[in-house]
């Protein structure tokens, strides 16, 4: 610098060319930045066929011109574009023709996310837009998975994992293995090519499913899986592809550009084998039920049969069933004729009984049975009748007997008649001397005469 | 477009299966016709079981000739430098 500024003022009335003075300023910026780190926005990008970028470097109130030459840039991850916000470092560069300066870029790095996160976004914005993540255009997996070709690092943990899954399939798998590289610089090439394989041998090997991956591992270990040509090999491909990268939370480009996306390898191979196991056992239960419902319908069949059959009037059985019908009929009609018959007595009686009520025979022997009835009746009132008179009498014969002067004359009395006229003397001046008495004694009487009185 | 394969696929016979049995399952089919499907059942779970079977038990590595194109080898698991 010192050298300079000596050699300004011994020049100081000299009168440059415009040649002299750029190349004087040229040599004086290029010296003092030869190596700066500028941040700014993009803008004004343009890429011509040479390959170079060119474009402005601007913050609010300034910009300035930059170029970023092919060789540099190629190794971008990102796409350079206008708007984006970046760090580069380069030299000032001056073109003393034209009397330019600019920022001649050897690197850029995104500001705010890392280069890598930077392209992810572009290249899913990018591929998202044409179409490739679109579930209509995803192929459909196949039901029974049983030869897969398989794109990894022959030698990674990813394959090993695998085949001890696939040990445990429920049915024979053929695996083919066609080997990549799984991280560096050439991995996604290879792993596009080997996609692009198995589409074209497809028809000779059988493949059914093509399961693309590897282990774990960082953002730059995976980014093969994040590249643009991968992620068109497995769109083109037109086997089923399962994309089967790292762990459950990375998600690359290949797994939004496949037809399923599984977290891990494992996880890819346990699919498979969950897929076979679901297979094998709907078959099973296919089975069963079929020879359920068949079961059940002949059964129910066979059922239905018998019942008929049993119904169905056998000739012997008929006839024991005729039997039985006739004899309970003739049973029935003898029960219905006894009946009858008495009904019929029954009334005949009752007639016979009504008729005879009418008889005059009857009639006459029951009046004179009615007769001999009162008769009898009569004699025995006539008896009782009598009876009663008798002892009435009886009574009053009694009384009498009492009342009976002769009763007197039992206890010593007499009764005196005056003969011949026999009136009973009570008074002795009824009587004169010389009549004659007849004295009634109790055992007799006496004839007597009045001597004085 | 996946490829066509020759006859029937087994998803094919799979979902015709599934279509028999639930038509078997309603009832109502006479018995002529059950025993069809049955005997059509069966020999769908047979097609399948045999689809399965198929693919032989192996596990290959592609390898790229030089002249004679792609071919495939054994592939020893346990011979990996980790």
């Amino acid at each position: 610098m010192k050298d300079y500024k000596a050699a300004f003022d011994s020049e100081r009335s000299t009168v440059y060319t415009v040649t002299r003075l750029n190349r004087q300023i040229k040599g004086l910026l290029e010296a003092t930045y030869p190596y700066v780190w500028v941040k700014g926005e993009i803008s004004n990008f343009r890429a011509p066929a040479s390959g170079h970028c060119y474009f402005s470097l601007k913050d609010e109130r300034s910009q300035m011109r930059a170029v970023f030459f092919r060789s540099g840039h190629r190794l971008l991850r990102f796409r350079v574009e206008d708007g984006l916000e970046v760090v580069c470092q380069g030299r000032i560069g001056v073109y003393e023709v034209r009397g330019e300066y600019q920022l001649i870029v050897d690197r850029m790095e995104p500001v705010g996310q890392g280069a890598l996160q930077l392209a992810f976004e572009q290249l899913k914005e990018k591929l998202k837009q044409e179409g490739l993540f679109d579930a209509a255009s995803k192929l459909p997996l196949p039901a029974c998975p049983r030869r897969i070709a398989l794109i990894t690092s022959p030698t990674g943990a990813a394959i090993r994992d695998m085949l001890e899954v696939f040990q445990q399939a429920p049915c024979p798998l053929t695996l083919t293995i066609l080997p990549v590289k799984v991280q560096g610089a050439e991995a996604a090439g290879e792993i596009a090519a080997a996609l692009d394989k198995a589409d074209e041998l497809a028809d000779d090997f059988g493949w059914d499913l093509v399961i693309a991956g590897r282990g774990g591992g960082s953002l730059e270990d995976l980014w093969p899986f994040n590249e643009e040509v991968v992620a068109r090999a497995i769109a083109r491909c037109r086997i089923p592809v399962v994309s089967a990268v790292g762990h459950e939370i990375d998600t690359t480009i290949s797994d939004m550009a496949a037809d399923l996306r599984a977290p891990t390898p494992t996880a890819a191979a346990r699919w498979v084998t969950e897929r076979l196991e679901d297979i094998v056992r709907s078959l099973e239960e296919y089975r069963s039920r079929l020879r359920r419902v068949v079961d059940q319908s002949l059964s129910a069949r066979r059922k239905e049969l018998e019942f008929l059959a049993r119904r169905l009037p056998r000739p012997r059985r008929r006839l024991e069933d005729s039997r039985v019908h006739v004899d309970d009929r003739g049973e029935r009609l003898r029960l219905a004729s006894r009946r009858r018959l008495e009904k019929a007595r029954e009334r005949f009686h009752l007639l016979e009984h009504r008729l005879g009520a009418h008889d005059p025979r009857k009639i006459l022997e029951r009046r004179r049975e009615l007769l001999g009835q009162r008769r009898r009746e009569m004699a025995l009132h006539y008896r009782k009748i009598l009876d009663r008179h008798r002892l009435a009498l009886q009574k009053c014969a009694l009384k009498l007997d009492g009342l009976s002067p002769l009763g007197i004359l039992s206890r010593g009395y007499s009764i005196t008649y005056r003969m011949p006229q026999g009136e009973i003397v009570r008074d002795p001046s009824a009587v004169e001397r010389g009549d004659r008495l007849k004295v009634r004694l109790e055992k007799g009487s006496l004839e007597c005469r009045v001597i004085s009185g | 477009m996946p490829r066509k394969k020759q006859g029937e696929s087994f998803e094919e016979a799979l979902g015709k299966l599934e279509k028999i049995v639930e038509a078997m399952e309603q009832g109502e089919m006479p018995l002529e016709k059950a025993m069809e499907a049955f005997k059509e059942g069966v020999g769908l779970v047979k097609f399948c079981h045999g689809k399965l079977d198929e693919a032989e038990n192996s596990v290959q590595l592609l390898l790229k000739e030089e002249q004679e194109g792609w071919t495939t080898e054994p592939f020893d698991s346990s011979s990996e430098d980790g």
